[in-house]
């Protein structure tokens, strides 16, 4: 990790005087840092989950409860800001379980984009990429499915697919030519859709009223 | 040691040296020695049967039981998959002129709206190994789709596979289809993909939820063995 990121990650696990916890995916820091600052929600602190949890969705549910464990007592409030990442429903089980809200649909690429408007679309050929997952497409991409490697393996992974999907949150015309070379190397037609930080401004807005 | 010290003329070998080595070929992923491997052993006058079920279902169990252990991921094992399907490529047309023991037929696909078939393939490839007759509908099956091949193949068994959380309730409903035309007792239904669990298998009524490919194996062989006590 580099020197930037790792100060990123510690500004995100920054513990303050919130009275309000979100409990988010690492992938995910950099917007909700974004998003707390300009509207100035002080009272909401962000802790974030190792983003490589992403690529083991069934170490989502257990990694949720032990930090909803480790931080309850320090907070009027937690909220789950993972949408159900590939868990089959067990995050969402484990949640209620817990007595803590998390964000509805499938997955950042939805609430980015409008859960309503992604599943209206049902383009269930497209490899979707966010910022994130643009800057940081070799680390959790690429060489974890051992492309880096392997190339050879390309095929089976990627073959049913048509295109790759960028959805941007900000603009950035380097993420986006990165994106469209990473379209090249997985074979993929290429369209980019910006979509700003999408339902997550209001899910926020919605935690952060609640206890205004 | 020089490179030329390491190399291991696999003809030299013994045959119980040979399997062993095929098996350890077959975990790295080499895909010429193992078509390399099963050539020698078709000349030493091996059955088909015993090549495929020896070596390379042996090493691919191997294989599958790291994988669900944790010291194997998803590309290495696709890189001994790909051997392995190198050596039944040889196999599979002297499989057929020699005959092997049938255990079952097995129609199986991703769902409606899935494209992910990875392990629909795996899954494919170790049913065939272990002696079962496949009928691979591939990718983004409706209802009708499995429902027509179980009945044309006269399968004994539908396999659905799915990865996404999204597209998995479509399995209930192949399911409820069966049931809603008097079928459901025909077929063994046994779904699998990373999402699903034993519970969601038993509240959409399938017959089996299967972790991964050794799995689906060991459970489509003995549904076939209480169907066999039954008749």
């Amino acid at each position: 990790m580099t020197q930037a990121a790792l100060s990123k990650r510690d500004e995100a696990n920054r513990k303050t005087t919130g009275s309000i916890l979100l409990l988010a995916c690492g992938a995910l820091a950099r917007e909700i840092l974004d998003i707390l600052k300009i509207n100035e929600w002080s009272h909401i602190d962000l802790i974030c989950l190792p983003a490589q949890l992403h690529n083991t969705p069934d170490a989502i549910p257990d990694a949720v409860r032990e930090a909803v464990g480790k931080h309850r007592q320090d907070y009027e409030t937690i909220h789950v800001v993972y949408a159900d990442c590939g868990t089959g429903g067990i995050l969402q089980r484990t949640c209620d379980e817990l007595g803590v809200e998390m964000i509805e649909g499938p997955h950042c690429y939805a609430f980015f984009e409008g859960v309503t408007q992604f599943e209206d679309r049902d383009e269930f050929t497209a490899f979707y990429l966010t910022d994130f997952l643009a800057r940081q497409f070799d680390a959790f991409v690429w060489k974890p499915l051992g492309l880096d490697k392997h190339p050879q393996l390309r095929d089976m992974y990627f073959g049913n697919y048509t295109k790759l999907v960028y959805l941007s949150q900000i603009d950035d015309p380097d993420l986006i030519e990165i994106s469209r070379k990473n379209a090249q190397r997985l074979g993929l037609e290429f369209e980019h859709r910006k979509t700003g930080y999408g339902d997550l401004t209001p899910q926020i807005e919605n935690w952060a009223n609640s206890k205004i | 040691m020089s490179d030329e010290e390491d190399d291991i003329i696999l003809s030299e070998l013994d045959d119980e040296e040979l399997v062993q080595q095929m098996m350890d070929d077959l975990y790295d992923g080499m895909s010429e020695e193992i078509e390399e491997g099963v050539n020698i052993l078709l000349e030493r006058g091996w059955t088909p049967y015993k090549i495929l079920t020896e070596p390379l279902v042996g090493g691919m169990t191997i294989v599958g039981h790291d994988f669900r252990d944790g010291i194997l991921f998803v590309p290495e094992v696709l890189l001994s998959a790909t051997a392995m399907k190198a050596g039944m490529a040889i196999l599979k047309p002297l499989l057929i002129e020699t005959g092997a023991p049938r255990m079952g037929k097995m129609v199986i696909g991703t769902v409606k709206g899935d494209i992910h078939d990875i392990g629909k393939n795996l899954v494919a490839m170790m049913m065939e190994g272990a002696g079962f007759e496949v009928v691979d509908l591939g990718i983004n099956n409706a209802v009708d789709s499995y429902l027509e091949a179980a009945a044309r193949e006269d399968a004994d068994i539908i396999g659905m596979s799915a990865l996404l959380t999204t597209t998995m309730p479509y399995m209930k409903v192949v399911i409820d289809t069966l049931v809603e035309q008097g079928k459901r007792d025909d077929y063994v239904v046994m779904v699998g993909g990373a999402p699903l669990n034993e519970e969601f298998g038993t509240a959409i009524g399938a017959d089996a939820y299967c972790r991964d490919a050794a799995v689906a194996v060991e459970t489509a062989k003995e549904f076939m063995q209480r169907r066999h006590n039954q008749a």
